[in-house]
């Protein structure tokens, strides 16, 4: 019962929805970069949404099936084969042991996500299963996964003796990735201090994300933005979303991995419900900010919790129909 | 906003809210900030996930859906958060605390290294040794963890050997490494790309993944660097 990663893709690791709990020593609580995505794999394979997924870039990992099993992938669409035969992304799926899951080719976004029915069998470091690359702790050995790694199941299922792939995601759900998407911003709480001008190149301009973009955060180039005075701050929390004004005028996205603590100006945040957007984008691809109220932001996400509790009482019923 | 000018209490993101109490480093703003934390963790709201104190700042993370739920008499979950927060402030103890630890570090400080305490000592007309008598002499406060996992930011130090960042940061500066910046000291709890003037080592594990409580140090703790011998 378990996967066999005979190529380990560029950068893969095993994620959950993170480590709540410990900034204040300062450990951030790592875990997805696409949060929606994770959960919905999850959710599609009968799994709790917390359950730790295989997170990818591209070029992604070769992966074997040494037991029957029930997977699904989201996110990235890299164009995953089993043996050969395209895989679509959103549907739960059979592999049969010893069949292959590859990945052949970008067709769009830059992380996917692979959840495995009953998920993987994995130790947990304060309470999560998610790789601290900093700290070397988390997943599997604190690391990116290396060729020949093994990751055990909890569980096997027989083949199911009717097609289970009908099931997908509704598009309501999905998020409106692109490769130039409108990501929704709130004000950060040095929005006040940005010239009028600084205002209007906020979410007057396309910014393109630049090559020193990774699971930390994300940086813009754009017109160089500025505040009204100079300005310096005491470092203090920041959070996954947080969009700081460096002092080029250049703008960087705080990213999963980012730093518990920071000193620049907090221009804006990009709202939850639009994470994903930003965690799909790569070098070369550009955003639009579009600045909403607090109020809306809150909303949005729970209108998305709301859609998301039908989708789940599905799932858990459909995969209760599937034998083990 | 709170009307009240001894804190400001400002949204970071939808899921977190900040509380300010001012934007100068003194132990009295940085106690106000850990015992607001202490006091939130002390007694958690439904959809409260953690509390981050910094130098004057505490930072409460939240679940927004959850905070909503419970209290859907509000009507944000930030509004719902901020009083919650502004009502704890009111109430906070302001008197400081006995129980700061005081802990000493045994530091290495290597006379011939290529790190920086000779280039601290040449800023500042001293000799080595001077630099070692002044920094070993106080009592250092520290004030938050960040940056790193354990990563300590302490102060002041002494103005006649606080020195300012390198210009260009070293790609790699080793674990137990002891900095200086500006008037701030701290020690790398892991090796990690950074700033700081280093002017010793300390062999003490400031990370310990494994271990209940994984750093050595807390926010609160007075620190005393004693010189290996």
């Amino acid at each position: 019962m378990s996967l066999l990663f005979e190529k380990p893709g560029i950068l893969t690791t095993v994620q959950d929805l993170g480590r709540p709990g410990y900034r204040r020593f300062g450990i951030n609580p790592s875990g997805v970069m696409d949060r929606c995505a994770s959960r919905l794999v999850n959710i599609l394979v009968g799994n709790d949404e917390t359950e730790a997924v295989v997170e990818m870039h591209f070029p992604a990992a070769q992966i074997v099936f040494e037991s029957d099993s029930i997977f699904a992938i989201g996110g990235a669409d890299l164009g995953a084969e089993i043996d050969g035969e395209a895989i679509e992304n959103w549907r739960p799926t059979f592999a049969a042991k010893h069949t292959t899951l590859k990945f052949t080719r970008k067709n769009s976004g830059h992380r996917a996500y692979l959840a495995v029915s009953g998920g993987f069998k994995l130790e947990k470091w304060l309470g999560s299963a998610s790789t601290n690359l900093t700290a070397c702790v988390g997943g599997v050995g604190g690391r990116k996964l290396v060729a020949g790694d093994i990751l055990e199941l909890r569980q096997t299922h027989t083949r199911p003796n009717r097609d289970i792939s009908h099931v997908k995601v509704s598009t309501s759900l999905l998020p409106f990735y692109s490769r130039f998407p409108t990501v929704r911003i709130t004000a950060g709480a040095e929005y006040q201090l940005l010239s009028e001008v600084g205002r209007e190149l906020l979410t007057g301009q396309d910014l393109t994300i630049t090559n020193t973009s990774d699971r930390m955060g994300f940086r813009l180039s754009g017109e160089p933005i500025s505040l009204s005075k100079p300005l310096e701050l005491l470092s203090s929390a920041v959070d996954f979303g947080t969009i700081q004004l460096l002092p080029d005028g250049q703008l960087i996205v705080l990213m999963a991995d980012h730093q518990t603590t920071g000193g620049y100006p907090r221009i804006a945040h990009v709202i939850s419900q639009d994470l994903p957007l930003m965690a799909q984008l790569g070098p070369g691809d550009k955003v639009g900010f579009h600045l909403i109220e607090h109020a809306e932001a809150e909303q949005l996400a729970i209108d998305f919790e709301r859609e998301l509790r039908f989708f789940r009482v599905g799932c858990k019923f459909q995969a209760q129909t599937w034998t083990k | 906003m709170d009307r009240d000018a001894s804190h400001r209490i400002f949204p970071l993101g939808d899921s977190a809210l900040t509380v300010e109490f001012g934007n100068v480093i003194t132990p009295e703003l940085n106690q106000k900030a850990i015992a607001l934390a202490n006091c939130i963790e002390n007694s958690p709201f439904p959809g409260l996930i953690e509390t981050v104190p910094a130098y004057t700042t505490t930072t409460i993370f939240y679940d927004l859906v959850e905070v909503r739920r419970s209290f859907s008499e509000f009507p944000t979950a930030f509004e719902a958060v901020n009083r919650i927060a502004s009502d704890m402030v009111a109430g906070l103890d302001e008197s400081p605390p006995d129980d700061s630890r005081l802990v000493e570090i045994s530091v290495i400080f290597d006379r011939e290294s290529e790190f920086d305490l000779g280039h601290v000592a040449n800023e500042h007309g001293l000799s080595i040794d001077q630099v070692i008598d002044i920094f070993t002499s106080t009592a250092y406060r520290l004030y938050m963890l960040g940056f790193l996992p354990g990563f300590s930011y302490m102060g002041e130090v002494d103005e006649r050997i606080a020195t300012p960042r390198k210009e260009t940061p070293r790609t790699l500066v080793p674990k137990g490494s002891i900095g200086i910046a500006g008037k701030q000291t701290g020690i790398y709890s892991l090796a990690s790309p950074g700033g700081w003037q280093i002017i010793g080592r300390t062999e003490v594990e400031m990370f310990t993944p494994n271990n209940d409580s994984p750093t050595y140090l807390d926010a609160g703790d007075e620190v005393r660097f004693i010189e290996a011998k």
